[in-house]
């Protein structure tokens, strides 16, 4: 039989308030079919960001927390804490990750917190409006860049995965994008390969997805998509950064 | 069990265990970093959870997804600890969890010193936090009553689905003193909690549970602040706790005052009485609920010429005590807030000295 | 082996990712609105469908489907 291909179950009805285009969505369906596929909807909870994805609890079918802006990392090690037996993931953009949370990512992450974090990163705040995120490449424009990104003001943007690939303790730090099928093949089984160290028991994992922000970048979707692959992939490469195996290493496979 | 002489932050952290609180999420500030030590030793061995969060910032919310799922979690720490903690407890609030918070107080603002002090009276009872919210405040004036209040703590929490702060000063978290721990207090394991988000599998229903406090539409909005508010209204009602003394001596003279400078003045009181003089003692239990009714008859008796506010802090509870007393008779404050306690000498010739 | 293709065009937002992806330019944007506003995408060239799955793979709000069963353009209300 060949393959089809149908809405997964932990994913819910209800329509997206994404602009169309957005990659969010995609990303969205990746984790939802990979939590069917494990089988494991009846006991993950999901954290939501404050960002686009503030809403996400509305998207998915299973149990999920709303955090405060960056603070998705710590509300998920104080559920990964005491009920170890459930499946935590978080799921955050640059602007809570990389700015306003990076003590909680990185914190949990060096503690090796037993939980998924899916952070996207499409260089820009999305839901206040469109202002500068610290994954803003340099001269981008931005409502708060409005004559572009000016790297002597601001420095240059972080590297989420590399950076938090420095430390010895998380497990599987990873870097994909969902610009193209073939790239959303690829993010899909990273994600499942990051839920499925968690069902191991195998400490934090990281997937950072390279996305679009078409309104906010002033594009069409399809031309974001296009800015994506000849502006973020240079700098922002893709590959594992870290797996159980090199665990203490950073060698980008 | 008989007596143990306990210093108090530890006496706090052994009467959260014996609450069945397994759960503590903290970070080190002076002057509470023994109820951390503490917690640290024993809970490990109790299949309990202890972790010393990044910062008070992260620790908040580690309590927040831990209460989340319904587990019972505490933390503790100290006045610029539980400013950052603020953010998080007004989260907590909205999401309608129970938690318990510890505020061992230290004096402020700014990194202030590691004395003890009533510097945060404001931050528990009316924010500390943003938005429309309220903790349940309980102050201890000992360390006996810490223990009682940590143990009363959890099931009020979980009653009202609320964060209940223990606001005690420097003294209660470092003096030692002796103390009984009550039997049979710990209230039922709290897994049965059906709004909380725990996954799906542990319900019969296949309805999710959302924790969250994000609420955009304006109608639903105003609705949820209205429950929150119907919930602190009902509190106010019925959980206002204080103790009375002396108070039933036509005193000239009414103190409201809580904590160890309670304690204080409950001296001041009995070496005043020996030279002839009455003054009544309120001690607020609840300082969110606030005794106002109590305050306000008590105010209004006829040989009550004043009523005064003794206070570690510089003229906070004040103001609270003159919303109480509602103009039925003068309201004064007294108090310092360096770090000192002001003696019982100190109180009986400032009261001596009144002109009443 | 046969599939039922879907556009759930309530639930497009007419972002064109699926046309741009389409490998045998099955799919275009209808000039019709729907009932949010967006021009949702269509097969306008059915029979050249594949199944590849592309299009429901670069579609953001999940609004296609492939299931198994009689070849068919079927169109949700």
């Amino acid at each position: 039989m060949g393959k089809t291909f149908t809405r997964p179950v932990a994913l819910s009805e209800k329509d997206t308030h994404y602009c169309p285009g957005c990659t969010h969505g995609i990303v969205h369906r990746l984790v939802a079919e990979v939590i069917d596929e494990l089988g494991i909807r009846g006991k993950t909870i999901g954290v939501a960001p404050v960002g686009c994805a503030v809403l996400a609890y509305n998207y998915f079918s299973f149990d999920f927390m709303e955090a405060a802006h960056g603070r998705a990392p710590a509300v998920a090690t104080g559920i990964k804490r005491v009920r170890p037996d459930l499946m935590v993931f978080t799921y955050q953009g640059d602007g809570d990750l990389a700015s306003i949370g990076t003590a909680e990512i990185i914190h949990a992450a060096n503690r090796g917190e037993k939980i998924t974090t899916i952070f996207i990163n499409n260089a820009v705040y999305g839901m206040t409006g469109g202002q500068m995120a610290p994954t803003t490449m340099p001269g981008q424009k931005t409502t708060t860049t409005p004559f572009g990104r000016d790297v002597e003001q601001t420095g240059m943007p972080m590297k989420m995965a590399e950076l938090l690939s420095a430390l010895m303790t998380p497990a599987y730090i990873t870097r994909q994008t969902v610009i193209s099928p073939k790239y959303v093949i690829k993010a899909k089984k990273a994600i499942k390969k990051a839920f499925e160290y968690q069902c191991e028991g195998r400490c934090f994992s990281l997937v950072e997805v390279i996305s679009t922000c078409p309104t906010n970048w002033g594009m069409t979707p399809v031309e974001a998509l296009s800015w994506a692959e000849t502006t973020l992939l240079p700098y922002y490469p893709l590959g594992e950064f870290k797996t159980p195996d090199s665990q203490g290493g950073n060698d980008a496979a | 069990m008989g007596k143990v002489l306990m210093k108090g932050n530890e006496a706090i952290a052994e009467a959260a265990i014996r609450a069945g609180c397994l759960n503590y999420f903290a970070y080190p500030i002076t002057p509470q970093s023994e109820v951390a030590e503490y917690m640290a030793r024993k809970l490990p061995e109790k299949g309990g959870v202890f972790l010393q969060g990044e910062s008070e910032i992260a620790v908040g919310y580690m309590v927040f997804g831990a209460a989340g799922c319904g587990e019972r979690v505490m933390t503790t720490s100290s006045g610029p600890g539980i400013s950052l903690m603020s953010e998080a407890l007004s989260f907590i609030a909205c999401a309608q969890l129970p938690a318990v918070f510890v505020n061992i107080m230290r004096t402020g603002p700014g990194l202030g010193g590691i004395l003890p002090s009533q510097a945060d009276y404001f931050q528990a009872t009316k924010g500390g936090g943003h938005g429309d919210y309220r903790l349940i405040v309980l102050a201890p004036s000992s360390v006996q009553e810490a223990v009682e209040m940590v143990m009363m703590a959890f099931p009020l929490s979980e009653k009202y689905r609320n964060p209940v702060m223990i606001l005690g000063d420097g003294l209660i978290g470092q003096m030692m003193e002796p103390v009984e721990f009550p039997e049979n207090l710990i209230v039922k394991p709290t897994r049965k909690n059906k709004w909380a988000a725990n996954g799906m599998d542990t319900r019969k229903s296949k309805k999710r549970n959302i924790v969250k406090s994000l609420i955009l539409d304006p109608e639903t909005m105003n609705t949820h602040n209205l429950l929150l508010k119907e919930k602190y209204d009902q509190i106010r009602k019925k959980e206002v706790r204080f103790e009375t003394y002396n108070m039933t001596k036509p005193y000239k003279v009414l103190i409201v005052s809580y904590g160890t400078m309670a304690r204080v003045c409950k001296t001041a009181v009995d070496l005043l009485k020996e030279e002839g003089i009455e003054v009544g003692l309120l001690r607020p239990k609840t300082l969110f609920p606030f005794p106002e009714k109590k305050i306000r008859e008590a105010a209004a008796k006829a040989h009550c010429k004043m009523v005064l506010s003794i206070e570690m802090s510089m003229g906070q509870m004040v103001e609270d005590v003159e919303r109480s007393v509602q103009g039925k008779c003068p309201v004064r404050w007294y108090g310092k807030c360096g770090g000192e306690i002001p003696p019982p000498k100190e109180l009986m010739e400032m009261i001596k000295g009144l002109k009443l | 082996m046969s599939y039922i293709f879907a556009i759930d065009c309530e639930r497009c937002k007419g972002c064109g990712l699926c046309v741009n992806f389409c490998p045998k330019n099955v799919l275009e944007i209808s000039d019709e609105l729907n009932k949010k506003g967006y021009y949702p995408a269509f097969q306008a060239r059915p029979g050249d469908c594949i199944y590849c799955g592309s299009c429901y793979m670069m579609c953001p709000d999940v609004a296609i489907s492939i299931t198994s069963g009689n070849i068919k353009r079927k169109l949700k209300k």
